[in-house]
């Protein structure tokens, strides 16, 4: 076992999550960082890196804003690196975290994901449609939405899934944040307004899909001895994954993420976990549209493939289920401002394990938690394991 | 001990342009000559984490990590995008691997500058939107303002800095690699246009196209992939500030500040003495004496003497740039990092042709982010564990 | 989020805030414009489109026939060997109706776009189309047969718009 160091997270922050927010994306940063350096009981001076997780420049409006959000993100003078895996990248800026302290390399990490997509003019929607192919799929006139419908429509095909139960979850996720101070879109809705909601792109409705946001989340990662001192309630990482599909999307068969589940693989073997449905107490999965959580579900081996809309309408994945799913309200009820609602999620769970989600919290001893988010073309899974 | 190698690189040279290949086909050459030189490895197998360093504005994609895994064979394998350059990519696999949980990294980056049409105002757009962008101008002033800023406090001289220029293009013609190499006289480097005074356009590097692409191991995999492992001894990166109006012009903190890390783990004191030889980012003639002030290779001020007396040329006292640096080999945007590291990788091995140091055991490897940034990383590699 | 949290910090303001001057900012339009080099495999596509036809790769070790043709297959890792062609009907591997444009704006037309998996392509190998000439969007279904419609030759210009769109046919 050379070198294995473990790694804790001792403290977290998130701002409001807001369509439209007045701070820029470096006051952002900054909030987020300072109020996770505040919950840890530390200062910016005990921090010897930082990780910045955030997605695509077009949003921010600056090339290379990985460097411009430095500062706010308290890099100053110190080894700062951006990570970038599109959506992925909310989760996956704390397993780089992970990787600074557990190589020995440095005892503090401090994480900040930041995302300001409300700089762009007129609809940040409108940057999306450069993620495509310049050559093969631009001149078809991609949008961003059409890429999830025509995986909605292949999920719900290949398993004979009705909208109805995809709608639960957006139902579940929009009651979940109203317990959530900064949320963007709780609400109380039923399955009925999720169905008659204006048609995007077929199958998708308005209410299946989460809102471009503007926020940001952070934690503060140590090492098994600075986490002794700093405090008595460490929440160890215990597994990290993460996996990249081919480029090629148009050549697989969206109806399963086999990325998401190489990824819990990945992190299931290191956490020594062996029944995830058994083992997991509370998971985070990735929900920009609806569908999506009962997707990540399958693919983060919750429960067998097509299985997920079953679960959710028994209530399995309510806060007071067997298996909580999204307590937070997830993206659809907080928001998605992209790398910030991923390390929102991580920090959603960070909190519940320890008992301090305040009114979302999910009753009983839990031990063990999954976040997971998603990116790219329908290519990336980044998937994290949390424990007391 | 080391514990980190470098076993396998893989290039396929700078070039002005590279109209035939799509960036995806460069990466996938430079991939299969790193994997072929790493003891024939098979990345859908033998590869544990693979790291990609892009900018989206650079290759004209949003979530450039979209487009990345096929062509290194990383189709469902743990691969992420740093957006930074090659060294700081470097970096995280070094991390990776002395986690304990990972042995093999990939690290892989490139340039298609030649694809960018507009890539000063990509540049400019990287300036901050509310106080520097706003002001217009082709964003290489701030060059042009630190370079004067630097020869006022260190009295280095102009013609210092052109010789730079001189022995970095004259180093290139013998590196196959390289897309500049020219034999410059001083005279012309000072005649040429005064782009962004008192910065001179030949003292300015073009952009080129590339790939670079190498393989790491811990140390029983290295040992058991090649016979000439190159060790990573230490590492340092750093960020100064991204603000303008509050950096230090003069002293390039970011690199001191990388170097200072790189040598603590490294055990260095003494650097031009227990370092053979450093390739050193020279986007800009006067950045090569800036940093190597900065790496503590000498006090400030001195970089342009010694630079003058010759001791810095490829058969000086400390060579640095035997490569052609920037300069002569081109400016591979995100892969200017991996440039500086191959050189030493080659040296180090012995495998640099002509322009082969004699008894290179230690090299340093150094990387600025360019404009705006004042970002860097350094490591110092060796082939004695 | 934290129970122990008790401000979290972010001012929102709308976007007629900054109509009506109660937000100070600043605007930019960047410059930023590319030239992609299509490379050895895409540019042969393109070619072949132009000449009405559709390309794809094969691999000797996997035996895979892909589309869009790549000169590596990144499951074998190993160069492609050959070109074949494939024909230019398929069947609709998923689709979906959009009601919005790229811009976000709401269109009263709908646009049908799908994943085509072409006839003598390997399973599953796909490339992402139009559809048109449907009738009624309802009757769209995943497994349909679609044949694709071609500019006429002097139009195309070696682009996937070389293909018009992909239109059902009965067989």
């Amino acid at each position: 076992m050379f070198g294995k160091k473990r790694v804790a997270i001792v403290g977290a922050g998130v701002t409001l999550f807001r369509r439209n927010l007045k701070e820029t994306g470096k006051e952002l940063a900054y909030h987020a960082a300072k109020i996770a350096l505040e919950q840890a009981g530390m200062e910016l001076r005990d921090i010897q890196s930082v990780v910045m997780g955030t997605a695509p420049d077009a949003f921010d409006g600056v090339h290379m804003k990985g460097e411009y959000l430095a500062d706010g993100a308290g890099a100053y003078h110190k080894p700062y690196t951006r990570v970038f895996v599109g959506g992925g990248t909310g989760v996956f800026a704390p397993l780089a975290g992970w990787w600074h302290v557990a190589s020995g390399q440095f005892d503090t990490c401090l994480v900040v994901c930041e995302e300001k997509m409300s700089s762009c003019y007129p609809h940040p929607q409108y940057a999306f449609t450069t993620i495509f192919d310049p050559i093969l799929e631009r001149p078809i006139g991609m949008n961003l939405i059409w890429i999830f419908a025509l995986e909605m429509n292949r999920y719900m095909h290949k398993h004979n899934i009705k909208k109805e139960d995809i709608a639960l979850v957006s139902v579940k996720n929009k009651r979940n944040a109203l317990d959530n101070p900064m949320a963007q879109l709780a609400a109380n809705i039923t399955v009925e307004d999720v169905l008659n909601s204006e048609i995007m792109a077929w199958p998708v409705q308005r209410l299946d899909v989460s809102p471009t946001s503007d926020g940001a989340a952070a934690a503060v990662l140590v090492s098994e001895d600075v986490a002794k001192e700093v405090t008595d309630n460490p929440v160890w990482i215990d597994g990290v994954g993460w996996c990249i599909d081919s480029t090629h999307w148009t050549d697989r068969d969206l109806y399963y993420p086999d990325y998401v589940e190489y990824a819990a693989r990945m992190a299931y073997k290191m956490a020594g976990i062996k029944n995830p449905p058994k083992e997991i107490d509370v998971a985070e999965p990735y929900d920009p549209f609806d569908y999506k959580e009962l997707h990540h579900m399958e693919g983060l081996l919750l429960c067998k493939k097509g299985e997920a809309p079953k679960l959710t309408r028994e209530g399995v994945t309510q806060r007071d289920g067997d298996l909580p799913t999204c307590p937070s309200g997830g993206l659809l009820g907080c928001g998605n401002p992209i790398a910030a609602a991923g390390m929102m999620k991580v920090c959603e769970i960070f909190w519940q394990l320890r008992g301090e989600a305040g009114k979302r919290q999910v009753p009983g001893d839990l031990r063990t938690g999954v976040a997971q988010a998603w990116g790219d073309l329908m290519q990336y899974g980044s998937v994290i394991v949390l424990r007391r | 001990m080391s514990e980190v190698a470098i076993v396998g690189v893989g290039c396929t040279g700078l070039r002005p342009i590279t109209p035939e290949l799509s960036y995806k086909e460069l990466m996938y050459e430079a991939a299969v000559k790193a994997y072929e030189d790493a003891g024939g490895i098979n990345p859908r197998e033998d590869v544990d984490v693979f790291v990609t360093c892009a900018e989206d504005y650079l290759e004209g994609f949003s979530i450039f990590d979209e487009f990345v895994p096929d062509q290194l064979g990383a189709a469902l394998r743990p691969l992420f995008t740093v957006s930074g350059d090659g060294m700081l990519g470097l970096a995280q696999a070094y991390m990776l691997i002395k986690t304990g949980h990972f042995y093999t990294a990939v690290v892989e980056a490139h340039s298609k500058a030649s694809d960018i049409l507009t890539y000063m105002d990509i540049v400019q757009f990287g300036l901050d939107p509310i106080f520097n962008r706003p002001p217009g101008g082709h964003p290489y002033y701030i060059a042009g303002l630190e370079m004067n800023r630097y020869l006022h406090d260190t009295c280095t001289t102009e013609e210092q800095c052109a010789q730079v220029v001189v022995k970095n293009k004259k180093n290139a013609i013998l590196n196959p690699y390289a897309a500049y190499g020219a034999e410059v006289t001083l005279e012309q480097v000072m005649h040429s246009e005064r782009l962004f005074y008192p910065l001179k356009k030949l003292e300015i590097s073009t952009p080129a196209d590339g790939c670079i692409v190498m393989v790491l191991a811990s140390e029983k995999v290295a040992e058991k992939l090649t016979n000439k492992p190159v060790w990573v001894k230490g590492i340092g990166w750093c960020t100064e500030t991204p603000s303008l109006e509050t950096r230090d012009w003069t002293r390039a903190v970011y690199t001191r500040i990388a170097a200072e890390m790189a040598y603590k783990e490294a055990k260095i004191t003494s650097p031009w003495r227990e370092i053979d030889f450093a390739e050193i980012h020279d986007m800009f003639a006067y950045k090569e004496l800036q940093h190597m002030e900065a790496l503590r290779l000498c006090d400030y001020g001195e970089a342009g003497k010694l630079t003058e007396e010759g001791l810095t040329t490829l058969n000086g006292e400390f060579p640095v740039n035997p490569s052609g640096g920037l300069l002569g080999m081109g400016y591979g945007l995100e892969a200017s990092g991996l440039q500086k590291v191959l050189e030493v990788v080659l040296q180090l091995r012995g495998e640099a042709g002509s322009r082969q140091i004699e008894d290179a055991e230690v090299g340093l490897a150094h990387t600025w982010r360019g404009i705006p940034t004042a970002t860097g990383a350094v490591a110092i590699l060796s082939n004695v564990k | 989020m934290s129970a122990k949290i008790k401000h979290f910090p972010g001012e929102e303001i709308e976007t007629k805030d900054f109509r009506e001057g109660k937000v100070l900012f600043e605007s930019f339009h960047p410059k930023a414009k590319y030239a992609w080099s299509a490379g050895i495999a895409i540019s042969r596509f393109l070619e072949e489109l132009k000449n009405g036809r559709i390309i794809a790769a094969t691999c000797s070790k996997c035996k895979r026939i892909m589309v869009p043709p790549r000169i590596y297959c990144e499951k074998c890792f190993k160069p492609t060997d050959g070109w074949t062609y494939v024909k230019d009907t398929g069947v609709i591997n998923t689709f979906s109706v959009s009601f919005i444009a790229a811009d976000a704006s709401r269109l009263k037309e709908p646009i049908v776009v799908a994943i085509i998996n072409l006839d003598g392509a390997s399973e599953g190998m796909g490339i992402v189309h139009r559809i048109g000439e449907y009738g009624d969007w309802r009757e769209i279904k995943i497994g349909m047969r679609v044949k694709a419609v071609w500019k006429p030759p002097e139009e195309r210009t070696g682009a996937i718009t070389d293909i018009k769109y992909f239109k059902p046919i009965k067989e």
